[in-house]
């Protein structure tokens, strides 16, 4: 069974988490992508970033979002994008903004690995492809953040989500399913390289 | 055919690629999931999937916010001008922008800005093939960025992994491919193949292989064989869904071949995920088929207001 959460998470609460582990969270989170990670790179400390994101997620995610007739918004899309561009400047993120989790797809690098473990947060991978679903996680659109500068996808949606799944891929205490996935696939590969039924036919 | 005439059918067949997945698609994410242990993470996954489809295709939402770059293959006979479809087919994509059916997802290479309409230099492509015969075929493939990125194309002889200039160095380089994946294009993917052409044809035929069904068999002997064996001994890698681990690491095999120069042998793989968006309309006689289904008006209640794009 999936372990529910409640954000904001305390560091101790978070280094409970480990590799494997399924969880289903709920609270508010923020999205950013590559240019929202860009332009955090470029300041020393934006608050109302700070405010949103503060012991809670940053979700890797630009969203489909439609305005409806009333003025408000509605997520219609909202599946993780890959996560790994992020990683020259996720560390520093991090740290600057105590985030406790970030969510996407993929996994990270050795940089955000040693953060993760430094800082005490967790990577926690959603099911790419998962658009719809996670959209009907999200209950509310809290607001959007820097939508002029940025364009749609690449603002950063401030959003109320409930019961959203994912599970645990790299945790606080320097484990990640990610480089154990890749060895044991880089030894069955090499097996089934060696092992063709076709040759010499 | 004019073009006013054909811009209803393209927007409903982006709307209705873009919202759900064809069937030989959907049967494989269920033999996958039913393989799993009940409760596992793997089969929580796919169930988590196959519901995404399901209410995808009834909200008539984008399966995936990533709505891709969009490919269109198209083969039109004598009586429908290329530039016609061609300019019909843009008409489409920015009505699909319009009416959130697609993501402003196209950005200029050099300024970074986002072209807000979709219809930039190159996008979406557009591959015709013209035919003797009268008609009109458009098959859409909307491929994501993840999946895309983890495509691979190799130049045989390669050392690295022991490839030769023969199907056992073609082997290698798809077995390869599929390891260095991992579960970055949102496995369990299916992966199209090309042997041989040079560096843009064999992409090109690579993906144009995704658009076969996945219970097809290859006209080709040999490479039938190869594409049956391999999708079921790479499961062993055990990626498994997302790369979590699973007895199910790809949907499917596709390979074909273009011939190439003797000092060239070119193995190119594309990788699409399992958000595997293909939609194929056809013109039959004074109807339109969508996926071999006369096609039918899009559902009501997507009026939505447009999204107001900037930068």
């Amino acid at each position: 069974m999936p372990r529910k959460l409640e954000l904001p998470l305390s560091e101790s609460a978070v280094r409970e988490l480990r590799v494997g582990d399924e969880i289903e969270f709920s609270g508010s989170l923020v999205t950013g992508r590559d240019a929202a990670h860009k332009y955090l790179h470029s300041v020393a400390h934006d608050p109302s970033f700070d405010g949103m994101v503060r012991g809670r997620f940053l979700y890797h995610c630009g969203p489909v979002v439609r305005r409806e007739p009333d003025g408000s918004w509605r997520v219609v899309a909202a599946g993780p994008t890959t996560s790994i561009r992020e990683e020259p400047y996720q560390a520093q993120v991090i740290e600057t903004y105590g985030v406790r989790g970030i969510i996407g797809k993929g996994g990270m690098g050795p940089k955000t690995l040693a953060a993760l473990q430094k800082h005490g947060a967790v990577y926690v991978h959603a099911i790419g492809g998962l658009a719809v679903v996670l959209a009907h996680c999200v209950t509310r659109v809290h607001g959007v953040y820097r939508y002029e500068e940025l364009g749609p996808p690449e603002a950063m949606w401030h959003l109320e989500v409930k019961d959203f799944p994912a599970v645990i891929t790299m945790d606080s205490h320097g484990g990640s399913l990610h480089a154990e996935m890749e060895a044991q696939s880089q030894a069955a590969a090499r097996a089934l390289m060696e092992a063709n039924p076709f040759r010499g036919r | 055919m004019a073009i006013e005439a054909l811009v209803p059918p393209l927007l409903e067949l982006i709307r209705y690629t873009s919202s759900g997945l064809a069937k030989d698609v959907v049967a494989a994410l269920q033999a996958a999931g039913e393989r799993e242990e009940p409760g596992s993470r793997a089969h929580n996954t796919f169930r988590l999937m196959l519901e995404n489809v399901r209410r995808a295709r009834e909200a008539s939402a984008p399966i995936c916010q990533d709505t891709g770059t969009l490919i269109f293959y198209v083969d039109h006979g004598p009586e429908v001008l290329s530039f016609d479809v061609e300019e019909a087919i843009f008409q489409a994509v920015r009505l699909a922008t319009e009416k959130s059916y697609l993501r402003p997802n196209t950005v200029d290479s050099v300024t970074g800005a986002n072209i807000a309409d979709n219809v930039g230099l190159g996008s979406p492509h557009i591959h015709l093939h013209p035919t003797r015969e009268p008609g009109l075929r458009v098959r859409l493939m909307m491929k994501g960025g993840g999946c895309e990125n983890v495509g691979a194309q190799y130049s045989l002889p390669d050392a690295r992994i022991g490839a030769g200039r023969d199907l056992d160095g073609v082997r290698r380089c798809i077995i390869d491919a599929v390891h260095r994946a991992q579960g970055f294009g949102c496995a369990p993917g299916t992966v199209g193949v090309c042997i041989g052409g040079d560096r843009v044809i064999g992409y090109a035929e690579s993906k144009e292989q995704l658009f076969r069904s996945l219970q097809d068999t290859n006209p080709d002997p040999a490479l039938d064989a190869l594409e049956k064996e391999l999708t079921g001994s790479l499961n062993a890698l055990n990626i498994g869904p997302m790369g979590w681990g699973g007895k199910t690491t790809i949907l499917g095999v596709k390979i074909g071949q273009r011939a190439r120069v003797p000092a060239s042998f070119f193995v190119s793989v594309s990788y699409m995920c399992w958000a595997y968006r293909k939609g194929e309309l056809r013109r039959d006689g004074e109807r339109w088929l969508l996926d071999d289904e006369p096609l039918a008006a899009p559902p009501p209640g997507r009026t939505a207001v447009p999204l107001r794009v900037t930068g």
